[in-house]
This record gives C-alpha cells, sequence and structure tokens, in this order.
C-alpha cells in the first residue's frame, strides 16, 4: 500500500549536532500515527517537518508518492490542517478564526458557513460563534482550534501535543470529542504527544522518538508490550528495568534480581545477563511475606491520582508499584513494612542484552 | 496668564472668522504632515515586516540605527535634507529646496523610524509559533504577513500616532528645508516661531493652539479607531 505521506532521510541540525536524523517515516491513509517521546526528543520538530512548516537541511517529503517540490508547498499545506499545542486564535471573533482556513483558500458564501457551524458543533462551541476568540477559556478556545483544523477536510491532520495545556477534566472532554470525531470522519492523522495514554487510545501505530532518532516503530499495542530498548520500555510506561541472570527452579525459568525471582514465560538459556522490565501496576504485594517472589521493605508510600505509589527495596534494587487505591485502603502498608513483591510471568519483558 | 487667554481667544476668534492666512497653513500642515506620514508608512512598514522576520549578518546594527532613529533631532535630518536638495547638492537639479516637497521629504524621513521601530516590535511581541499556524492553515507566506500586521494592528495605530504626532510638532527640519516662506512654505509650528521672534505672542499663541488642536482631533480619530480595534 502506498502511503499518502512518506519522510526519507530527513535531518535537521541546530547547530553542527542533528536534532533530527529519520532514515525514513510513512504515513498511511486513515491511520492514526502516533510519535511519542521524552521532552527534547525532537517531536515538534519532526511534525514541522511533516507539515512543510518548516525546512528540513537534508530529505524529501513524497505526498501520494511524488516528491514535494518547494513550489507545490503552498499547495500541499492547503491539503493538511495544522493543530499546535496553543490554540493561537486571532484577535477576531469565533466564526471568523474558525472561517479562516477557508478564506484563505479563496472560499466565501453560505457553503462557508454551513461548515463552520457545522464543525463548531461537532466540537460543542457553535454557542461561542460571536464571541471574541481572545475572551475563550482554554478549553474553548483548543475547541475552536479543532474546529478550525477539521472545517478543511484535510487529508492529514497534524496535532502537536494538543491537550498538553488543558486541566484534566477539561483534556478529557475534549479527547472525548476528538476520539469520537476521528471514528466517524477516518481522518488521517499525525498526533505528536508525550502522554502515552492518549497515544495508545487514539493511535494505530507509534514511533518512539529518543533524541532527535527513531527507537522503535510499529502497531501501538506492540509498543507498549515490547518494547525495544530500556529506554523505550520507560517511555512506555515499564518503569522497572533491572539487570539479573536467568536461572532455573523447580517452578520453571526465572531472572534473579539481586535475590529476587523474577518468573519469565519465554525460553531462555540459563546463567545468561537480560534485563527485565515490568510496568508498577503489573507488581502485586503479598502482606503476608514468603507468598511472592522477592521479600522488601517499604522506603515510601504516597497518592498519585486513583493509585497509591510505593517503593520498595529488594536487596540492592528498588521496585516501583502502583497499587489501586482501594486495594491499599483494604489493607494498607506504611514506610518500613516488610512485604513480598508478586510478579507475574505473562507481565515480565525481557530484554536481551 | 493674560497672554495665554489672549491666544486662545485669538484663536477662537480666527477659526470662526475663517481667516485665510490660518486656514491656509493649517491646510498645508496637514498637507505636509499626513503625506509625510503615509509616505513614512509605505516605506517603514515592509522595513519593520523584514527586519523582524529575515536574519541577516549585521541584523543587530540596523536594528540599533532604528531604534536612534526614533529620536532623530529634526534639525538633523533639515540638515542633511537641506545638503542633499540645496541648488550645488546632488539633488540640486530637482529644485526642490524651500518646497513644501522638501519638507514631506523631511518628515518622512523623520517618521520612517519610528513607523519602522514600532513596526518591528510589534511584529516581535506576537507568539512566535502564529506563523508556524498559519501557515499550516494554507496561509501564503503574504498573507502571513498580512494577518501577523492585522494581528498587531492596534500596535500599528499606536505608530501612526507617534509618526504623526513627531512630524506635525517639529519645526526644525521645516524651516532649514521649507524656509517659512508666506504662502508657500509655512506651517503652523515655523509660523508659531516666526509670530513669537516678531513679539506677536497672541497670534503665537493661537496657532500653537491651533495646532495642538489639530494633533489631538487627528490622535483622537485614530485612537477611536484602535480601541473599536480592541476587541473585534
Amino acid at each position: 500500500m502506498q502511503p499518502i505521506l512518506r519522510a526519507q532521510d530527513i535531518q535537521v541540525f541546530y547547530g553542527k549536532q542533528p536534532a533530527l536524523d529519520i532514515p525514513r517515516i510513512d504515513l498511511y491513509r486513515e491511520e492514526v500515527l502516533a510519535i511519542m517521546g521524552p521532552n527534547g526528543a525532537g517531536k515538534s520538530t519532526l511534525l514541522r517537518v511533516l507539515a512543510a512548516l518548516q525546512r528540513p537541511h537534508r530529505g524529501y517529503l513524497f505526498f501520494h508518492g511524488r516528491p514535494l517540490q518547494r513550489r507545490h508547498t503552498l499547495a500541499y499545506r492547503r491539503r493538511i490542517a495544522v493543530v499546535l499545542q496553543s490554540p493561537l486564535l486571532l484577535n477576531a471573533g469565533v466564526y471568523r478564526n474558525v472561517a479562516l482556513g477557508l478564506y484563505l483558500r479563496g472560499r466565501w458564501g453560505r457553503d462557508v458557513r454551513s461548515r463552520v457551524y457545522h464543525w463548531l458543533e461537532q466540537f460543542r462551541v457553535a454557542h461561542l460563534a460571536q464571541r471574541n476568540a481572545l475572551d475563550l477559556s482554554g478549553g474553548e478556545a483548543q475547541r475552536v482550534a479543532l474546529a478550525r483544523a477539521f472545517v478543511l477536510e484535510p487529508e492529514i491532520l497534524f496535532l502537536d501535543e494538543p491537550f498538553s495545556g488543558l486541566d484534566m477534566p477539561t483534556r478529557i472532554g475534549i479527547f472525548t470529542d476528538l476520539r469520537r470525531v476521528l471514528r466517524e470522519t477516518h481522518t488521517t492523522v499525525l498526533l505528536v504527544t508525550h502522554d502515552r495514554d492518549e497515544a495508545r487510545a487514539l493511535a494505530d501505530r507509534a514511533i518512539v522518538l529518543v533524541e532527535g532518532r527513531i527507537r522503535q516503530v510499529g502497531p501501538v499495542d506492540e509498543v507498549f508490550m515490547h518494547p525495544v530498548d530500556e529506554e523505550v520500555a520507560a517511555f512506555v510506561g515499564m518503569e522497572n528495568c533491572l539487570s539479573g541472570a536467568v536461572v532455573e527452579t523447580r517452578g520453571g525459568l526465572c531472572v534473579d534480581v539481586g535475590g529476587m525471582c523474577v518468573p519469565v514465560s519465554r525460553t531462555l538459556e540459563v546463567g545468561r545477563s537480560v534485563r527485565v522490565c515490568v510496568r508498577p501496576e503489573d507488581i502485586r504485594l503479598q502482606r503476608v511475606p514468603g507468598k511472592g517472589g522477592g521479600k522488601g521493605t517499604v522506603l515510601d508510600v504516597f497518592p498519585q491520582g486513583v493509585h497509591v505509589r510505593l517503593n520498595v527495596r529488594v536487596g540492592d534494587h528498588i521496585w516501583r508499584v502502583l497499587l489501586p487505591r482501594r486495594e491499599w485502603r483494604q489493607a494498607p502498608v506504611d514506610v518500613g513494612a516488610t512485604v513480598d513483591l508478586d510478579i507475574a510471568a505473562e507481565d515480565v519483558h525481557v530484554i536481551e542484552v | 496668564m493674560e497672554t495665554i487667554v489672549l491666544g486662545v481667544r485669538e484663536a477662537w476668534r480666527l477659526l470662526l472668522h475663517g481667516d485665510p492666512y490660518v486656514l491656509e497653513i493649517t491646510a498645508l500642515t496637514l498637507r505636509v504632515s499626513g503625506t509625510a506620514t503615509v509616505i513614512a508608512l509605505l516605506l517603514g512598514i515592509p522595513v519593520g515586516v523584514f527586519l523582524a522576520f529575515v536574519p541577516f549578518p549585521g541584523r543587530r546594527v540596523l536594528v540599533a540605527a532604528v531604534n536612534t532613529g526614533m529620536g532623530l533631532p529634526p534639525v538633523v535630518v533639515g540638515l542633511v535634507v537641506a545638503l542633499l536638495l540645496w541648488r550645488s547638492g546632488p539633488l540640486g537639479r530637482l529644485h526642490l529646496i524651500y518646497t513644501p516637497t522638501a519638507m514631506i521629504i523631511a518628515q518622512a524621513l523623520l517618521a520612517w523610524p519610528i513607523v519602522t521601530g514600532l513596526t518591528m516590535a510589534a511584529l516581535q511581541q506576537l507568539d512566535p509559533r502564529l506563523q508556524w499556524q498559519l501557515l499550516g492553515l494554507g496561509a501564503s507566506r503574504l498573507q502571513v504577513i498580512l494577518l501577523l500586521l492585522w494581528e498587531t494592528r492596534l500596535l500599528l495605530l499606536a505608530a501612526i500616532i507617534a509618526a504623526f504626532g513627531a512630524v506635525i510638532s517639529e519645526v526644525g527640519a521645516s524651516m532649514m528645508v521649507g524656509g517659512n516662506i508666506a504662502h508657500h512654505t509655512r506651517v503652523l509650528t515655523t509660523a508659531t516661531v516666526l509670530e513669537t521672534s516678531k513679539g506677536n505672542f497672541a497670534l503665537a499663541m493661537a496657532l500653537s493652539t491651533i495646532l495642538l488642536a489639530l494633533a489631538y482631533l487627528v490622535t483622537y480619530a485614530l485612537t477611536t479607531l484602535q480601541q473599536r480595534a480592541r476587541r473585534l
């Protein structure tokens, strides 16, 4: 299948160091491709290059298989739309802001009005049409920014962390509406985010970018379940990545991590050094010592959203654990308590070193 | 104090009776300063846009020169323009010295850096990502510039007010390149200087009052426009 957009051999330099070095990225019709990565990874620069807002120092874009030449840039930009982290609305009415892209394409008249109101309604801000855009709240402004992009019916929609400046309830509301609209319209989307939950909920495929280079690309579940290295693992939420040696026990293979036996489901050579990565929410706590895989001491306990986070020392290693608050409330543990950590083999991801 | 009261009263009398001498120099003042301001806008805004967005070697030197130009002494501008337009000067064969055109040139040169400096500052205070956003909505480079200028319209109107205020109130340059010739190049500021030197304080005061009223009325009109634009 031919990609709608291909970027090849892209390099962007800030100074002498390449800030972006991308051999190839393909974006296919009707897919949502998430570009994830920590701050400073080059995600936004990559989005600007792919949206032809910034020219790379090297490399090419191919749109529908044809090289995107400089003289075609404006025509390309008129077939896409971009929503940035900040809504960046103009000092004008909401209606005029949403209609702006159509005006820029020389489109006026009744068709514009019906399209603008349709998309204002889709994002639940039609009642604000006559208000000045600068008088809107952050959430309202971002809804208007999304309507302003969708009104163009773009072939590719570029979203650069569109929810990051919003408080949680506002964020959830807009996220839900965007997800519905994307499902209904089958819009091709390139989403830049550092929020893995957003990426997992919206994307079909994901790219993990670290220091301007692609570390992993694949279906979103594969990236989340089978990260290729420790940095990707940490980014996708596997906060516990520890080294150990494969040993054989009566119960099967496990990895000895500082005296704690972490079971593994894969066949591995006994004695081999590996890294085991486990999500903090996949570790269960046994209050009765001796029932789990490793005895440890609770160093720290603090609430985190609907969870309670614990740091537990087992041997020389510190394991990060997230317990549902309800479970913790039923049998709370305090700093200094002795607990056993219990990890199921299917929750352990092994990286061979 | 009595002179001031007499002057204001004289100003009213001259205006109400439609004194041809006063009306003539008022009209010339408006024509010269208005034209100079328009020329300064036509030159100053593109240069301001260029300095705001285009990086080039020596840009900082040029920006500093523009900022210095915002406080340029009118007599210096008058001297330079006079030397250029003087009969034996490089532009002498144009025969512009002691004409309203020479005054327009001098005043436009005074207002140009003000418009350029304030346009540049206005554009630079915008969120730099706004350019990307507009490009991402399908704007051409020219459309981006026009939209950014529209977005800074409050500050651009302030630039027009500052430029017009500077040129309508200056006397040095107009005197040097215009010569204060009756019925030809005499404007409100040069007429005020002349009447003061002759000891006609009441008439000088009257001319100053008219100048002040004129500056106020034009500025008031621009301010009204500016405040209307505040929330469209």
